[in-house]
């Protein structure tokens, strides 16, 4: 199984170890990749708030590169946002010969072309559709035994290209943790909103979205995620939330490749723990040794 | 509503009132239900709920659409998109909102529309985000002295752990230059 793959920038500085994982798991799993060579930014959630054509055209770019790449295979994307934005930019062209023709015009600018004939598919879809939890189990040599683990999707792996899980109620995590040996925690916030770029723009109305998610997760082991910036909202900014909500809400948040990797005998150095905000090492003391 | 006495107080350009028409024929059919309003996780902070928001779109209330923060808080989690009854494009119309606000440089969003502003000039210049430049940027265009403190925790933290290089970036690459300015020119064209 081989896939394009387009980090995304923060798959390079802030979120270094959700790319070490990936990349690690997937290797384990049998996948290979072809990083996208000349990969540029996908505009993130600022493109969209300046400029509707920019907002299109920067993701088409890098399809239009990885088209440009010999072999023609889904493009994998480990960040949620930068997911949406290739994909959006993939859809809108397909379906839309007028705006095709017109970000055409756009990457005409530097001998790009796009032609749509890529599908972009995020991880946990290829995860989950394209090798599933018996591959999972298949190399699982340490069962994270005993552990309960809160799956948080976010939003724009769910929204609004209901892809691969329900976008209501997602699912899509359950057997891979399970696959992993661990529990599910019951809980309701798995798809909501962590506030994105509020942390930034406006800290307190991000702080009660994240501090809402956290209070929900008291009793699991760990919070597992699937984007960057995600991640970030819910490692970061504990001692905040906790004070904003009158409670103690530290909790384990880890990349969901980083949980399975543990599982399928992945050392901690080569999934990147020590670079994680929000992880305490007794979770992985906590797992029972294989017997 | 102060906001709803009919007196522009900012004159618009054209192009703003060209998006305004796009808005408003984006949520044309909106039937007022509520739906939005009621998913979205940022109602609770906004002013007007989104369901208002439409209605005086819809209304062509501009001056009281602009003095609203309703739109400024979308973080694009597309719950009213999946779930409006009319299958209206409601984020992509928040957006649209936004870049007028951003493009009109409309004062009051500033604080928000400044940091997406250097986020896009930092990947400009270096093709991908530089978040020490961007945010440095951003943190002089506010002039809050104490705005950095809320970060620089979190900053020490990242710096700590090898994750934000201390670096400042010397080379422009600018591999994205061309681009930005086929689009800048694409959009003065319309």
């Amino acid at each position: 199984m081989k896939y394009h793959y387009y980090p995304g920038c923060s798959l390079e500085g802030t979120a270094r170890e959700y790319d070490q994982s990936a990349r690690a798991l997937l290797a384990a799993l049998g996948v290979q990749l072809s990083v996208i060579d000349g990969w540029t930014c996908c505009g993130a959630s600022a493109a969209e708030a300046t400029s509707a054509l920019l907002a299109l055209a920067l993701p088409a770019r890098n399809l239009a590169l990885a088209e440009r790449q010999a072999e023609a295979m889904d493009v994998l994307v480990p960040c949620s946002a930068c997911y949406l934005n290739l994909k959006t930019a993939a859809e809108k062209t397909r379906t839309d010969a007028l705006l095709a023709a017109q970000i055409n015009a756009v990457l005409g600018a530097e001998q790009l072309h796009l032609q749509g004939r890529l599908r972009v598919r995020h991880l946990l879809d290829v995860l989950t559709t394209d090798l599933g939890a018996a591959a999972v189990r298949a190399k699982v040599v340490r069962p994270l035994t005993g552990l309960r683990i809160a799956p948080y999707y976010g939003c724009q792996c769910l929204r609004p290209y209901a892809d691969f899980d329900d976008p209501e109620r997602p699912t899509s995590m359950d057997p891979l943790i399970r696959a992993a040996g661990a529990e599910v925690f019951p809980w309701q916030m798995g798809g909501r909103c962590c506030g994105a770029s509020h942390m930034s723009t406006q800290h307190d109305v991000g702080i009660a979205l994240v501090a809402g998610i956290l209070e929900a997760a008291r009793g699991a082991a760990a919070i597992v995620t699937v984007c960057p910036m995600c991640q970030m909202n819910l490692e970061a900014f504990q001692g905040a939330a906790g004070r904003a909500a009158g409670n103690d809400l530290h909790i384990n948040i880890l990349y969901l490749p980083q949980l399975i990797g543990l599982a399928v005998g992945l050392d901690a150095s080569v999934l990147g723990l020590r670079l994680n905000l929000a992880f305490d090492n007794a979770l992985i003391r906590s797992i029972p040794v294989a017997a | 509503m102060s906001a709803s006495t009919g007196h522009p107080q900012e004159s618009a350009s054209p192009q703003a009132h060209d998006d305004l028409e796009h808005v408003r024929q984006m949520v044309q059919s909106c039937i007022q239900c509520g739906t939005c309003s009621g998913s979205c996780p940022n109602a609770f902070a906004m002013d007007l709920t989104p369901r208002q928001l439409w209605r005086l779109v819809l209304l062509d209330r501009r001056e009281a659409v602009f003095q609203s923060r309703t739109f400024m808080l979308c973080s694009a989690c597309y719950f009213c998109t999946l779930r409006c009854p009319r299958g209206l494009p409601l984020t992509e119309a928040m957006h649209v909102l936004k870049q007028t606000a951003s493009r009109e440089k409309l004062e009051r969003y500033r604080p928000v529309t400044a940091f997406y502003r250097h986020f896009m000039g930092s990947i400009r210049r270096h093709g991908r985000v530089n978040e020490l430049e961007f945010m440095t940027y951003y943190f002089a265009e506010m002039m809050k002295p104490m705005l950095p403190l809320r970060y620089s925790g979190l900053g020490l933290r990242l710096v700590a752990k090898g994750k934000l290089s201390l670096r400042w970036p010397l080379r422009r690459t600018q591999p994205l230059e061309a681009l930005f300015r086929k689009v800048a020119e694409l959009e003065d064209a319309k």
